[in-house]
């Protein structure tokens, strides 16, 4: 199978790429900038912007599949960039690869599309919601998760894989922070960390993507729906948290703050900062609400409709991390 | 109750010609999918209408066709002739008019509450070829004896102020919605009063309240006086499912219709009140009142040989001086000879204060001489007792009495008066406990109970929810005192010290000295070893029957205290609640020829299995708690939980624990619904279609292992569902209390059922804060977990949080049952960060201690 993969630059999707040309797939690559994952030079490799259609034409040209994971993430930025990019991007790929005669297209959402600030408590991937205002990123992957999902058909069979809170070996956004911040002893607790939160060992979700991929044929019973993935095991956050910390060999020792606090400088922060600083704010009201309140799912449906099962437990995952550290300590 | 759960049932007209003109009756229609299912017919009370039967409606099988009219005048019916007063008579005939215009398959099953109820029971005694059988809720047909008209309704019926209560404003409608009991939503209440909103409306209203017959001149007095006569002559089948709540008809109407019908049976809803058909969930009940009435008629166990009367041994030693009862914490000792004349005297006062045989007898006594004496004198009577665990508390105690319904209430002066004062027992003889000890003449002859009669009502304190009366039978509590006695080989060479309320009163039935220590009964822990060692050598005791709680205590004072007085023990037995095995390690040091023996069983049917400390020792550890081999005569077997086909668990299996003994208990008192639930006709045979009684469904989750014992792993009610299938909390318990510094542990489930996720409390020796558990601890826990569960057939039983709390909420009694249920509510709230909406409340973990 020759299969697009968008945003390889991130760590999941290069995983994701990497795990398919290590089972023998033919992978096509596009993004920005070139894409660094093992294997990478065995894969076609597309330079260029998902907001312009040809670019987009000449990386889908050919491909049976397309696992559509670019997106701008984060807080900084314009609606203009997230709307842009994020929904205007989607569009030019499921256009392309209608147009081109693509059969499989799994779009790569996340879990804040439907999240509204409540505890989920063995929850259902419910529909995405378009909020009017909020944050710009789970906006805009609304409004990208609602045509992807639209444009499911006999013909192109569309799927949306929401991973939830994905960690592992060289992930930047979760560990890398958290590890960083305990370094410093800057590390903060939302709340007292009790809330019971779903997270995902990064292998689990490449191989839940790849499984994703194959079940997803027009007709089947996975296509035109959203899927939250996770590792099935939830933890209180604070025992994540500290796996992480544990893992790195960093002190565990956060400052607790409020929830009400957390939430109410996170709103603040999440307007100003973009317009005082560079780089990814310390919280955002999002965040805050992911660590105050309980979010795990229901996965039976999903490793049923996919034919998948996580295969590395949290406690394995741990282990894997630490090891990975502690090689990156010798190097 | 929540508004969601009240969804309005679909509604038609039909239009009954009559020679008064033609009649519009408004009714809920539900089509049945079973057409050879019985008709439900189900007649709203006054001042509500159909939609009291919604509830009924959505949740009932979906097999039966249900009709539920609006009276005429109610609701939305309309009457030919809207102004004419339509008394008790004219409505039994006008439903007669509607169900001839129907033509419904018959014989239907009548479902009738308040009003509805009585016309239900006129319509039946009309028509007893057109009945199957009788549903009947918070209704009445006769004021009952010891009672006077319900205040309220008189009220409402007074010529002026009813007016205005009943018609001219909505008083009385709003009024009937908001009475006592489990509460209505806001939509339900609005609903139920949606019809009445204008005086012309509330004709109907006013007229069923003017039609309640006061005075024996009144126009419907004579028909419905003839219908109470009459209605002992039906054959069908009659369920009274009841709110004990309702001011109007309570507990007293409930009672006059069980005397009245032939084939009746009474289910009291705790917590409801009036109109419970909405309040509470009736639909199984109701589907099962007519599957019993369907399946042949519970058989009656019947015993080779005639028991041996409870009282004999007393008879037997009527003469002998050596000590019956020395009571060390009220300072009183009785011989024998004195202890059979204490009996005979107070039978002589109760026999003057008309206490008879069936008549019931509620226990106010503390445990004493005293007590013990008056159990006896009525058992010998054929009185009933009604005992209650003082462990209840005041509301407990109350609660129990009042369900009871006794007749006569024997106590102290003190007792008496709570009693008088919070109601417990209204219209019951009062009888002074001091009174019975003075002398009197000799007693009358009485006839002796047999077997079968009724004994006793026990309430225990359960973990959770109200407390269930448990009835005996006389041969009944013969048969356990001979599974006693067989058990632990007891012989008049015996004698026992009893720190175990309920065993106090075996003593002379077994016919063996008995000793009370000095303690607080209701505490156990307040039992030291001197206190103990005081009773044991008073009478050279040679059996102790103590609870695990007030063994601890023993074991912790027992430093100072003459060893010596433990010498003389063979055996020592404790139950009530799981024992440590360190508790009987350190018990067997104390007492070194004692066997230390742990019976297992409930208020319901004790003994059912037994092991000693050496036993249990041998089997090693296990899944669950090895409460050794069902006792001789016991027959225990344990069935899957929620099975596809009923069947019998395979040697292993994990599954609910069934038992069969003679001297299991006879049912629940007034549950008849509970009752059905816990009895089967054999251990196939259990749930809706199950009849006969010889089953127990003990509520407790458990194998049977290759050598015959059986492992005890927790409550039905307390497995935790996961992905991965059922999971029973014990044996994932007993792993995470091998870990250093866990004192006591509590596995409850959190989520959806059947995606729960396992989640350990831990009660730590040295860190009482609440949270996460420290990361060695969650480590080690999750190890021993993991390790206790390797060879389940779903993997490991993995485990999303270790959480450490100040202490585990337990029962009162015991201070070792955990309330897994609280702790599993607790923890819902805990791990889904509840602190964002409530703070504070996750500091809430501690009750009981």
């Amino acid at each position: 199978m020759k299969v697009l993969v968008t945003g390889a630059r991130s760590a999941l999707m290069g995983q994701i790429a990497a795990a398919l040309i290590g089972r023998g797939d033919e992978v096509v690559c596009l993004q920005r900038g070139p894409a660094e994952f093992n294997g990478s030079d065995s894969a076609t490799q597309v330079l260029g912007d998902i907001r312009e259609m040809e670019t987009v034409r000449t990386a889908v040209t050919s491909c049976d599949a397309v696992i559509h994971g670019a997106a701008k993430v984060g807080v900084v930025g314009s609606w203009e960039d997230y709307r842009s990019i994020n929904v205007d991007g989607t569009t030019n790929l499921l256009t392309a690869a209608r147009d081109i005669g693509v059969s499989r297209f799994v779009h790569v959402s996340t879990p804040s599309v439907a999240h509204l600030g409540e505890a989920l408590v063995g929850g259902a991937a419910d529909p995405a919601v378009v909020r009017a205002e909020g944050a710009h990123y789970p906006r805009s992957k609304a409004m990208a998760e609602e045509l992807a999902l639209n444009a499911n058909s006999a013909e192109c069979a569309v799927m949306a894989v929401r991973p939830h809170l994905v960690w592992g070996p060289g992930d930047t956004q979760l560990v890398g922070r958290i590890v960083e911040r305990a370094r410093a002893g800057r590390l903060v607790m939302v709340g007292d960390g009790s809330a019971l939160v779903d997270s995902t060992y990064v292998d689990n979700a490449v191989s839940a993507h790849l499984a994703a991929l194959d079940a997803l044929v027009p007709g089947a019973r996975c296509a035109g729906r959203a899927y939250v993935i996770s590792n099935g095991e939830p933890r209180p956050v604070t025992e994540l948290i500290e796996g992480i910390c544990t893992a790195a060999q960093v002190p565990f020792s956060p400052r607790r703050v409020p929830v009400r606090v957390a939430t109410t400088i996170g709103s603040v922060v999440e307007k100003l900062w973009p317009r005082l600083r560079e780089g990814e704010p310390p919280i955002t009201r999002f965040v805050a609400e992911q660590l105050a309140t309980a979010h795990w799912f229901d996965q039976r449906e999903v490793q049923a409709d996919l034919n998948w099962r996580p295969e590395v437990s949290l406690a394995e995952g741990f282990e894997r991390l630490a090891q990975w550290f502690s090689r990156e300590a010798c190097r | 109750m929540t508004g969601d759960r009240f969804l309005l049932p679909e509604h038609r007209q039909i239009e009954v010609e009559t020679p008064s003109g033609i009649h519009s009756w408004n009714l809920i229609d539900r089509p049945g999918t079973d057409p050879e299912a019985p008709v439900l017919v189900c007649l709203h009370g006054n001042p509500t209408w159909s939609i009291v039967w919604s509830r009924l409606v959505s949740e009932l099988d979906p097999r039966y066709r249900v009709i539920a009219p609006d009276h005429l005048q109610m609701g939305w019916s309309k009457a030919a002739d809207p102004h004419t007063l339509r008394p008790y008579a004219q409505r039994v005939e006008d439903l007669t008019g509607l169900l001839d215009a129907l033509e419904l398959s018959e014989p239907v099953w009548l479902v009738g509450q308040d009003w509805g109820g009585a016309i239900a029971m006129g319509w039946a005694v009309a028509h007893p070829d057109r009945v199957a059988g009788m549903v009947l809720s918070n209704t009445g047909i006769a004021i009952p004896t010891r009672r006077t008209a319900p205040r309220l309704i008189r009220l409402a019926a007074s010529p002026l102020i009813g007016d205005l209560l009943t018609r001219r404003t909505g008083i009385f409608v709003a009024g009937a919605s908001r009475l006592p009991g489990l509460g209505l939503s806001r939509d339900q209440r609005r609903a139920l009063a949606a019809p009445y909103t204008s005086a012309a409306r509330r004709i109907g209203v006013a007229g069923f309240v003017a039609d309640v017959p006061f005075t024996g001149d009144h126009p419907s007095a004579a028909v419905i006086a003839e219908v109470a006569e009459r209605i002992s002559d039906l054959a069908i089948p009659v369920r009274l499912l009841w709110g004990p709540k309702d001011p109007v008809f309570d507990d007293s109407f409930a009672e006059d219709l069980r005397g009245r019908f032939r084939d009746v049976q009474l289910h009291r809803i705790s917590g409801a009140g009036h109109l419970a058909v909405l309040e509470a969930s009736i639909a199984d009940m109701v589907h099962e009142a007519i599957g019993e009435a369907a399946s042949p008629a519970r058989g009656q166990v019947i015993a080779d040989a005639p028991p041996v009367p409870l009282w004999s041994a007393i008879d037997a030693r009527a003469a002998d001086p050596t000590p019956a009862i020395c009571d060390l914490a009220g300072d009183e000792q009785v011989s024998f000879a004195e202890f059979a004349e204490r009996v005979r005297t107070v039978m002589a006062h109760l026999q003057a204060r008309r206490v008879a045989a069936g008549d019931r007898v509620a226990m106010l006594i503390p445990p004493g001489v005293d007590l013990i004496a008056v159990v006896y004198a009525c058992w010998r009577l054929g009185a009933v007792t009604v005992i209650a665990d003082r462990g209840l508390g005041l509301g407990g105690l109350g609660r129990a009495v009042r369900s009871a319904r006794v007749d006569h209430v024997v106590g102290p002066t003190k007792a008496l008066v709570a009693a008088k004062a919070l109601r417990w027992a209204p219209g019951a003889a009062q009888i002074a406990v001091e009174d019975l000890r003075r002398s009197a003449p000799p007693a009358k002859a009485a006839p002796n109970p047999q077997p079968g009669d009724l004994a006793a009502v026990l309430f225990t304190s359960g973990a959770t929810g109200p407390a269930k009366g448990v009835r005996y039978t006389h041969g009944q509590l013969s048969a356990q005192r001979d599974a006693l006695a067989a058990t632990y080989a007891i012989t008049e060479a015996d004698a026992f010290v009893a720190a175990f309320a309920p065993f106090a009163l075996y003593g002379p039935a077994l016919g063996i000295t008995t000793a009370l220590p000095d303690m607080d009964v209701t505490a156990p822990a307040t039992l030291t070893a001197a206190a103990l060692a005081a009773a044991c050598k008073k009478v050279s005791a040679s059996m102790v029957f103590a609870s695990p709680t007030a063994l601890a205590n023993v074991l912790a004072t027992a430093a100072d205290t003459d060893r010596s007085a433990f010498g003389n023990l063979r055996l020592v037995m404790s139950a009530g609640a799981p024992v440590p095995i360190t508790v009987l390690r350190e018990m067997a040091a104390l007492c070194p020829n004692a066997q230390l023996r742990t019976p297992y069983g409930m208020t319901e049917v004790l003994p059912v299995a037994d092991v000693d400390l050496v036993a249990r020792e041998g089997v090693g550890a296990g899944r669950g708690v090895c409460v050794g081999r069902p006792v001789p005569g016991c027959e225990v077997v344990v069935i899957p939980v929620a099975p596809a086909e009923p069947r019998i668990c395979a040697v292993g299996e994990t599954g609910e624990v069934l038992i069969s003994a003679a001297w299991m208990s006879d049912g629940y008192d007034r549950l008849w619904h509970t009752e059905r639930r816990a009895r089967g006709a054999s251990p196939l045979d259990f749930g809706p279609d199950g009849t006969g009684a010889r089953w127990h469904r003990s509520g407790d989750v458990g194998h049977l292992d290759a050598h015959g014992n059986l492992w005890i792993e927790g409550r039905v009610a307390h497995l935790i569902y996961t992905a991965q299938g059922p999971v029973t909390p014990v044996p994932l318990e007993i792993a995470a209390e091998t870990v250093a510094d866990v004192i006591r542990a509590a596995a409850v489930g959190v989520g959806p059922v059947g995606i729960a996720q396992v989640v350990v409390v831990l009660e730590s020796a040295t860190n009482t804060t609440q949270g996460a558990a420290p990361l060695e601890v969650r480590d080690a826990v999750r190890a021993a977990i993991a390790s206790a569960t390797a060879n389940y057939p779903d993997g490991p039983v993995s485990v999303a949080a270790v959480w450490n709390v100040a202490s585990l909420p337990v029962d009162i009694r015991h201070n070792a049952k955990i309330d897994r249920a609280a702790v599993s509510a607790q923890m819902e709230q805990v791990l889904s960060g509840a602190s964002l909406s409530r703070p504070g409340r996750s500091r809430r973990l501690v009750r009981g201690r």
